[in-house]
């Protein structure tokens, strides 16, 4: 079958952010950018599963500037077969990323759509499950493992008490957590190759969907800044500290 | 006035702790009725209908919704959002699960993870990792918000009296089945209502150090214990001891950091804390910079005698 990744440019996640002076976002201009951590996780599964011979064409797909493309090549460095940009230099919100997904899943048929958890950005942790209702399939989200069965995906997730294993019908999506995969790094050779794999750029508009944000941001600030501590030269006078806050 | 449906979680029993900051967050904006979905559920229904502030309950009772499946649950309360404005779900593990999808079904954009109602259908959120608070105003019909549950008091768990309505839905979507879960069983407070917690990184070499040295500190205080993302990834403790950006988001009263150098992505689960305390070797980690109160040295000798001296 074959499998769609949906990878997305950010910011690097090294990267301390700084709110524009203006409060109208963060300055991005001149900062490093890389693929979402949670992608390379999905771009990692789906090359896995392509080498266990359960699926057969990896397609990345990514919506974002034309320098998105960057982030499609090292997907297909990674192991992707080829990639589909769209392109859009307005912030595309998960809803409208969803139906973007969605119509390309119609054209593309993938048995499986791998998306990350969350974007280290906007932090919505909203796509997969959106494009899981839009398309009407099942999702298996915050995955730590997945298996192929025949007809069906087991997924075990992460949850807020362990871990919980559910069966899902293919098609389905599935979401990336940190401990699904330990991804690989691009060799300078598949880097080279990854170069001359295809790479499809499309536009909102052909796949028929409004990128219009339904979410109007009003404004961006720094967070509360916390008051400069103390430093305590030993344990007892951590101890006093302790006792004198009523949790000792 | 608008109408608000709150998702609350629960095992059947009782109503978990995250629900009740949820209400608190609901009713800013609106007048709120809960929905309490499950399979022999009765009891939670009863214990949502005690909860201050509710109106009324709805119970949705079929072993379908039993182990609140995305692919059932979410057509549920789609379906009953005609009636309300708004849908408003914990930003827990199964919230963020649900909501996005009801989001999608409902054909409006979800806002994630918020700190604050400023208005009819305005609210602050966090992004990129808790570094900038972004103010944002849905333009949609209906609202559909996950609550970070930390930013919200807690409403009182008894002193209501809401009516339990029965209702009904498509039952299973024939799509995904549940398996079955692995769920760490644990004496200790649990981490995102904890009062203290102490937490590790992963300076603490294994997991026996980790037990060894956290465990009897947090014994001591009556704390749950956390971790750094690289500790749990190293292994030492399970995945749900994740405090950070992608893992819990905690504010106790006391957090005390252990051997946690503190990187923008654990800061962004814990620096909402009231008082956080680092006890590092390096006295340039940038832990420090966000604690009231650092102690520099060696946590092998250091935490054990502060266990001994509390």
């Amino acid at each position: 079958m074959k499998a769609l990744v949906c990878v997305k440019r950010v910011i690097d996640y090294n990267v301390k952010p700084r709110v524009k002076a203006d409060g109208t976002g963060v300055d991005l201009a001149n900062v490093k950018m890389s693929m979402n951590p949670f992608d390379e996780i999905a771009v990692e599964e789906a090359i896995r599963l392509k080498e266990k011979g359960v699926v057969t064409e990896i397609v990345a797909v990514s919506v974002g500037p034309a320098k998105a493309q960057e982030t499609l090549r090292t997907a297909l460095a990674m192991g992707a077969d080829r990639a589909i940009l769209v392109v859009s230099d307005d912030e595309v919100e998960p809803l409208a990323v969803a139906k973007i997904v969605k119509a390309i899943a119609d054209e593309e048929q993938p048995g499986l759509i791998i998306t990350g958890k969350q974007a280290i950005d906007d932090d919505a942790n909203q796509v997969g499950q959106m494009v899981a209702a839009l398309l009407g399939r099942p999702q298996g989200t915050f995955a730590n493992e997945v298996a192929v069965e025949g007809d069906s995906i087991v997924v075990k997730r992460e949850i807020d008490g362990g871990l919980e294993t559910v069966k899902l019908a293919l098609p389905a999506i599935v979401t990336t957590d940190l401990r699904l995969n330990e991804p690989r790094y691009a060799s300078l050779p598949n880097i080279m190759k990854a170069k001359s794999k295809p790479l499809a750029t499309k536009a909102p508009a052909d796949y028929g969907v409004d990128i219009a944000a339904r979410l109007k941001t009003l404004k961006v600030t720094e967070p509360p800044v916390r008051s400069a501590g103390i430093k305590v030269p030993d344990v007892d006078a951590l101890v006093a500290k302790l006792k004198e806050m009523g949790v000792a | 006035m608008s109408k608000t449906l709150v998702w609350v979680e629960h095992d059947n029993a009782s109503v978990k702790d995250a629900t009740l900051a949820v209400v608190t967050a609901a009713a800013q904006m609106g007048e709120v009725t809960a929905l309490v979905a499950g399979s022999g559920c009765d009891a939670a229904a009863a214990a949502a209908a005690q909860i201050a502030g509710v109106a009324k309950v709805l119970k949705a009772d079929d072993a379908a919704y039993a182990n609140a499946l995305a692919e059932n649950v979410a057509p549920l309360v789609a379906g009953l959002m005609a009636d309300y404005d708004a849908f408003v779900a914990p930003a827990t593990t199964t919230g963020k699960n649900i909501a996005p999808r009801v989001a999608a079904l409902l054909d409006v954009m979800q806002v994630s993870d918020i700190l604050s109602v400023e208005g009819p259908k305005t609210f602050t959120r966090p992004i990129y990792a808790g570094n900038a608070i972004a103010t944002v105003e849905s333009t949609d019909a209906k609202i559909v918000v996950t609550v970070r549950g930390t930013a919200f008091a807690k409403a009182e768990a008894t002193g209501g009296s809401a009516a339990v309505e029965a209702v009904g839905g498509a039952g299973d979507a024939g799509l995904s089945a549940f398996m079955g879960s692995e769920i760490a069983k644990s004496e200790r407070p649990e981490l995102t209502s904890a009062k203290i917690i102490v937490s590790g990184g992963r300076a603490l070499k294994d997991a026996e150090t980790f037990q060894s040295v956290i465990t009897p500190l947090a014994d001591k205080l009556g704390a749950g214990i956390g971790a750094s993302r690289a500790a749990v990834d190293a292994g030492y403790v399970p995945n749900d001891y994740q405090v950070g950006q992608t893992g819990k988001i905690v504010a106790p009263e006391v957090y005390i950091a252990v051997g946690i150098s503190g990187a923008i992505q654990h800061l962004a689960g814990m620096k909402d804390s009231k008082t956080i305390i680092a006890i590092n070797k390096d006295e340039d980690a940038p832990i420090f910079q966000v604690a009231d109160i650092g102690l520099v040295g060696d946590l092998f000798t250091l935490v054990p005698e502060l266990t001994g001296k509390l």
